[in-house]
């Protein structure tokens, strides 16, 4: 078995200590103020779904998280301690958390297994052998290791995107982001991917997933949040959210994305 | 008439015309080497996240690209070397070879920092990104992820700036370090006459230097090219 993370079992209880904890952020491009306020604590192990309309902020938010867009109010902790500033504290925390983008992004120029083993051997400073040991064995789990010698370019989207959780995966990191992982994807190519992430949701990883898969909610979230022009206007379980939401806006959402 | 296309004199000077070219091959192999280091070091301070070296690394582009070579050559043998004594060796043809090498890497850096950054830019944002988010610093990103990829995407037009730049080492040649190839020329049109042979002779060397190079750059550029 793999070591994915740190988290385990328990989940929906929150006994679990919090992970990831948002307060009073507030970011704004130019005038332009995409996250209002937000307010959000992610317990270790705890799975969260972020879903919204478009432009109401859920990527601002999840690449804030690692620093990618930087805030200019409120704090945000990961694991207890404050995302340092630009430098190498920032590089060393970027390293616990994982990402995961709509594109994939995998390093055009370097084969899978060496998309892999970057970070780990750069950043962790592991042993070659021990980096390929451990990336083939992630790149096995997520069912592309006769891949490992090919360039990205020659993969199928399903495979480049498992392959850059593979990568994400590597770190060991604390939390993982996904930004949309399946919304560049072929139909037919979305469940493998999804499958992944359900198996390393139940494995105990923290995970902070944007999506609109209501599948995958229900499956493997503990928490639904809804965000609209830069709030979170409701936090509730999956079932909750999508049996029985609260507010206007989020039904009004609900039954546009529900429709087709 | 039979006189103008004899090429006598040519095959007599066979070993002079050799060894200045391979004088003018060793002024371009030390350049493209040294142009290409700092160049990227050029390219690498203007896309920086640190503003000062972003403002350093514009102006010493901008200020290398718009000055004349002639100037830049003659700034460095008359005032550098001649004036301030500052030697590279004692030796007046040593000497004179490593400042015609620093002018000519030094100019030319300039242009492989430019044709570097359009290569930059061609590097999807996303690529950096990711870099980032796995924990490399920005050093190691630039090195190990964005300028692989813009090299590869740019081999094309560095082939250009380091042809131009073979015929360039004329330019430093006539000013500071006077044995390669187109001084020799001169100092035999000077000792023999100026003859359409000798010319020929001189212009089918420069030839041989800068076609093959033409032709493994767009090899290379087609081998190297970054599948997305
Ligand atoms: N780099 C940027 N510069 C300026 N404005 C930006 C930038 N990135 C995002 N925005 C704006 O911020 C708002 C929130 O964007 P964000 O990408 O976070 O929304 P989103 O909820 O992820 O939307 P989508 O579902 O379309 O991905 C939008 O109005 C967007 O146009
Ligand atoms: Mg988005």
């Amino acid at each position: 078995m793999v070591d994915i993370g740190k988290g385990a079992g328990d989940k929906g209880t929150s006994d679990n200590p919090p992970l990831v904890v948002l307060e009073n952020v507030n970011k704004h491009f130019g005038e332009l103020h995409v996250l209002k306020d937000i307010n959000l604590t992610i317990d270790q192990g705890e799975v969260v779904v972020i879903i919204g309309p478009s432009g109401g902020g859920k990527s601002t938010l999840c690449r804030s998280i690692n620093r990618l867009e930087p805030i200019d109010g409120g704090t945000i902790l990961i694991d207890g301690k404050k995302l340092p500033e630009e430098g190498r504290d920032l590089a060393r925390l970027r390293a616990d958390v994982g990402m995961v983008f709509q594109s994939f992004n995998l390093f055009a120029h370097k084969t899978i297994l060496e998309n892999v083993t970057l970070g780990p051997m750069k950043v962790r400073k592991v042993g070659k052998a021990e980096a390929e040991k451990h990336a083939m064995e992630l790149l096995e789990r997520v069912g592309i290791g006769t891949q490992a010698g090919k360039y990205p370019a020659q993969l199928s989207g399903g495979q480049q995107q498992r392959a850059a959780i593979a990568r994400a995966l590597a770190m060991k990191p604390k939390v993982m982001l996904f930004d949309e992982p399946t919304s560049a994807l072929d139909p037919e190519m979305v469940k493998e991917v999804l499958d992944v992430m359900t198996d390393l949701a139940h494995e105990g990883m923290t995970m902070i997933v944007v999506t609109h898969e209501m599948g995958f909610a229900r499956r493997a979230a503990q928490k639904v949040v809804f965000m609209a022009e830069g709030q979170i206007v409701e936090e509730s379980t999956p079932d909750e959210f999508f049996t029985n939401a609260r507010t206007d806006r989020a039904r009004d959402f609900l039954s546009k994305i529900l429709t087709h | 008439m039979g006189q103008l296309f004899d090429f006598t004199e040519v095959f007599n000077n066979l070993d002079k015309i050799a060894i200045s070219f391979w004088a003018t091959i060793r002024l371009a192999a030390v350049t493209a080497v040294l142009s290409m280091i700092l160049g990227t070091v050029w390219a690498s301070f203007r896309v920086s996240p640190t503003p000062v070296l972003r403002g350093v690394g514009t102006f010493v582009v901008n200020l290398l690209r718009n000055t004349p070579l002639t100037l830049l050559a003659a700034f460095c043998i008359s005032a550098l070397s001649d004036i301030l004594k500052f030697h590279f060796s004692e030796t007046p043809s040593v000497n004179g070879y490593w400042w015609a090498v620093t002018a000519l890497s030094v100019y030319t850096s300039a242009f492989v920092a430019e044709a570097l950054r359009a290569g930059i830019n061609t590097v999807p944002l996303g690529q950096a990104e990711a870099a980032r988010s796995i924990g490399l610093t920005f050093t190691q990103s630039l090195r190990m992820i964005i300028l692989p990829q813009a090299f590869r995407s740019v081999i094309g037009p560095l082939g250009s700036v380091l042809i131009a730049m073979i015929k360039n080492t004329t330019i430093v040649g006539a000013v500071a370090y006077g044995v390669e190839a187109a001084s020799e020329m001169k100092a035999l049109f000077f000792d023999l006459g100026a003859t359409l042979p000798m010319f020929i002779g001189f212009a089918v060397g420069y030839l041989v230097l800068t076609l093959p190079a033409g032709f493994f750059f767009g090899w290379l550029s087609k081998r190297m090219a970054v599948a997305r």
